[in-house]
């Protein structure tokens, strides 16, 4: 018996979950340097993310839609590593799980599952907990290599942390203290560095990105206009007033703006269809990472960058509408 | 010119397939019965001359054009007309066709079937175009389109550039790329024959880098030939599509739902030219044509000679695919030919090849939601937004789905080809031209 379809009878072989597997072989190098720096309570927050997204998806397939779960195409994977690499190492595992139901069942599931989904789940997760638990969501534990367990760990400030609290001081305390807990240019690509599980390696992060590349996964353009968006605008500052909060190579190398702008502003459902709107929307994140960075109470804002990004995607993509051929050339 | 172009908006790389790359041109040979469709082309069906009990030679005409856009049908074979009347054809409708069972093989006398390449061109342009009338020839790439009505420029028009279309860009298919390795002085004379009947002096034989042999046996032979040219291209999917080829070939662009004669380039499969040569030289109609037989069901799959008419079971048992084993049989190539649901469906003026497919890739993939990867609006080569079209089809919104030029939709299938969620974007592009068209 013969089979009949509509053309075309052949298909790319990458699809849905395949993308998803490849996001997550991308974000392997972070948890290898998660792990190096801040021991196993990382992997604990880690996996704890992990399988409490894809729990809170399968349940709520299972019992509140009625539909097969959905659980298969990996999303909810990426998801929990990507709220997990959002949080510091000290969270405990009942605050990420509530990260992780915010995640999935409030900025997911109930917008429609995967593909409906206006904001990043990672981030209204990550955000969520910011609000909600703001002591254990700003005390990091400093990093410590090959301290597994985590033995007699101090916490302390992140960069963009410790940059704001020189900020807010004279200028003559500037000098004497402060500017001697930054870490400098190499412990920041490295990793070595306070900051919560997945954002500290610069290196890492590059690599995740590299494989995204290789693998088509994503185009080099969202995280390339988002970078050369903060760093030309920091470098403006910086060169205006010398205020060394806005050096640009430190602006570039601390945060979570590397995780951000590879991992979560290439996200596909919450950003726009096209490359022209993609450059938009990237660029608009890089404009108010560093005005919520430099002017805002809080020191780091690439996650409220993101998701107030999110929010324009529909406008952004109605009007960066591709030019159909034969229309005349602009 | 060495410099490789393509085309500027999107396109895809799918695997290439072209196993049978090297394979010469075999002969298939006669079956035992032909069945020759009226309706090979795009246009009116051909007027039936025949009846049953006639006694046909190869190049008989059976059916006379009906109308301008409408083309001659020669018989492939010689032998005694069965019957004439509706069989099922490749998709299972009725189709008007003519059944010769085959005695011999008996040429009409008119015929030239010397082995010698005539270079002389002697024909005026009028000549010629009547001669490309007179031997039924139309698109070969696919389209259909009758070749005289493509000649000849209509008032107020000026053509500068003829584009010999060698690309090939379907996965799988190998038949004009053999075409051009064993018959390249033909492809040039029938383009230099075109190009006459078209009153201009430049051809340029555009072929995809990935196909050297093609691409130096040209070469070897345009240098002494004044006006054509080769222009490697490139390599990506859908080059081989009439106006993203002129784009890519000269930088002008059709205006939408116009034709390519607006700026000024006629485009011609390399099929085609070939049928002209034969046509205007050597006075022989468009009765065989190169076909591919492949894909993973084919055991020995190969290139072949083949009458038109000749059914595909009789090429399916030349590459010994075993009939249990294959799931699907594509006329045409993987992105857009059709599934077959009659294994006896006739070789056609416009069948590029037959693909075999093992049962056990043959399935479509299950559709999932869009994640809105924005991969097909990237691989769109018209700069369409499929998933937009698809979700607008799904809603019957026609007014939008105007809006969003889905009558530019060229089907090429990169958009369903490259879905992650294997939505059949392609499906849903058709549905809305459909509707839309309907509709007006």
């Amino acid at each position: 018996m013969l089979k009949i379809s509509t053309a075309p009878h052949i298909n790319s072989p990458q699809d849905t979950r395949s993308i998803m597997r490849d996001v997550i072989i991308a974000l392997m190098p972070a948890l290898a340097a998660a792990l190096l720096f801040f021991g196993l309570s990382a992997l604990v927050v880690v996996l704890t993310a992990v399988a409490g997204c894809v729990a809170f998806e399968y349940l709520v397939c299972r019992y509140i839609l009625k539909i097969p779960p959905t659980t298969g195409d990996l999303s909810a994977v990426v998801t929990g590593l990507l709220l997990a690499y959002n949080l510091p190492s000290n969270m405990p595992v009942w605050m990420v799980l509530v990260g992780c139901f915010v995640a999935v069942v409030i900025a997911k599931t109930a917008f429609g599952g995967l593909g409906k989904n206006v904001f990043n789940p990672a981030l209204v997760g990550r955000v969520f907990l910011f609000i909600s638990f703001p002591v254990q969501m700003t005390s990091w534990p400093k990093p410590d290599f090959l301290n597994f367990l985590n033995a007699d760990v101090e916490t302390g400030a992140t960069t963009l942390g410790i940059l704001k609290h020189i900020d807010a001081e004279s200028s003559a305390t500037k000098l004497a203290g402060g500017l001697s807990d930054l870490p400098d240019y190499g412990q920041m690509f490295i990793g070595y560095t306070g900051g919560c599980i997945g954002e500290v390696s610069a290196l890492a992060l590059l690599l995740g990105f590299a494989w995204l590349l290789w693998r088509r996964i994503i185009g080099w353009h969202i995280p390339f206009y988002y970078l050369a968006t903060v760093f030309i605008f920091t470098s403006v500052m910086w060169l205006h007033s010398g205020n060394i909060q806005v050096e640009p190579v430190t602006q570039l190398l601390s945060g979570g703006l590397l995780l951000g702008a590879i991992f979560m502003a290439t996200d596909y459902v919450t950003t726009p269809m096209t490359r022209k709107g993609q450059i938009v929307f990237a660029v608009g994140c890089g404009i108010l990472t560093v005005i919520i960075r430099r002017w805002s109470v809080y020191p780091e804002g690439v996650s409220f960058a993101i998701l107030i990004m999110n929010a324009f995607v529909p406008i952004i993509d109605y009007f960066t509408v591709p030019r159909v051929f034969g229309t005349g050339r602009k | 010119m060495s410099n490789k172009k393509t085309f500027t908006m999107g396109g895809i790389h799918p695997d290439k397939h072209k196993i049978t790359a090297e394979k010469p041109i075999e002969d298939a040979g006669l079956p035992e019965i032909v069945y020759i469709p009226v309706k090979q082309h795009i246009g009116s069906p051909a007027k039936i001359l025949v009846a049953k009990g006639d006694k046909v030679r190869v190049g008989t005409l059976l059916a006379d054009a009906d109308g301008i856009v409408s083309a001659d049908v020669h018989s492939s074979v010689s032998g005694e007309v069965l019957k004439v009347e509706e069989i099922e054809g490749e998709f299972g409708y009725l189709e008007q066709m003519i059944t010769i069972k085959v005695e011999g093989d008996e040429w009409e006398a008119s015929i030239d079937r010397s082995p010698d390449i005539i270079r002389e061109i002697n024909a005026s342009p009028e000549e010629i175009i009547a001669k490309i009338r007179e031997a039924g020839i139309v698109g070969m790439g696919g389209a259909g389109y009758p070749t005289p009505v493509k000649t000849t420029i209509p008032a107020g028009k000026k053509v500068d550039c003829l584009i010999v279309n060698g690309i090939e860009c379907e996965p799988y298919l190998t038949a004009d790329d053999r075409l051009m390795v064993e018959k390249a002085e033909q492809i040039i004379i029938g383009a230099k024959i075109l190009n006459k009947a078209l009153g201009i002096q430049n051809a340029v034989i555009a072929v995809d880098e990935n196909k050297p042999a093609a691409i130096e046996a040209l070469r070897n032979i345009t240098r002494s030939y004044v006006g054509v040219n080769v222009q490697v291209m490139k390599t990506k999917y859908p080059q081989g599509a009439e106006k993203q080829l002129i784009e890519a070939v000269t930088g002008r662009e059709v205006p939408s739902g116009k034709l390519p004669a607006d700026v000024g380039c006629i485009v011609q499969n390399v099929g085609t030219v070939n049928a002209v040569y034969e046509a205007v030289q050597k006075n022989k109609p468009l009765f065989e044509r190169v076909v591919t037989v492949s894909g993973d069901a084919a055991e020995t799959p190969s290139n072949f000679l083949v009458r038109i008419g000749t059914p595909a079971s009789f090429l399916i048992n030349k590459v010994h695919g075993s009939p249990d084993k294959i799931g699907k049989i594509i006329f045409g190539g993987p992105m857009m030919g059709t599934s077959a649901v009659n294994i006896n469906a006739p070789i056609t003026k416009l069948s590029s090849g037959i693909l075999l497919f093992k049962d056990d890739i043959s399935f479509k993939p299950e559709e999932t939601v869009c994640i809105r990867c924005g991969k097909c609006v990237e691989a769109c080569p018209v700069g369409l937004m499929p998933f937009a079209i698809a979700a607008q089809v799904r809603d019957g919104d026609y007014h939008e789905m105007k809006k969003l030029h889905v009558l530019d939709c060229i089907e090429c299938g990169s958009c369903a080809y490259i879905c992650p969620a294997r939505i059949p974007l392609l499906d849903y592009c058709k549905l809305g031209k459909y509707e839309l068209k309907k509709s007006k």
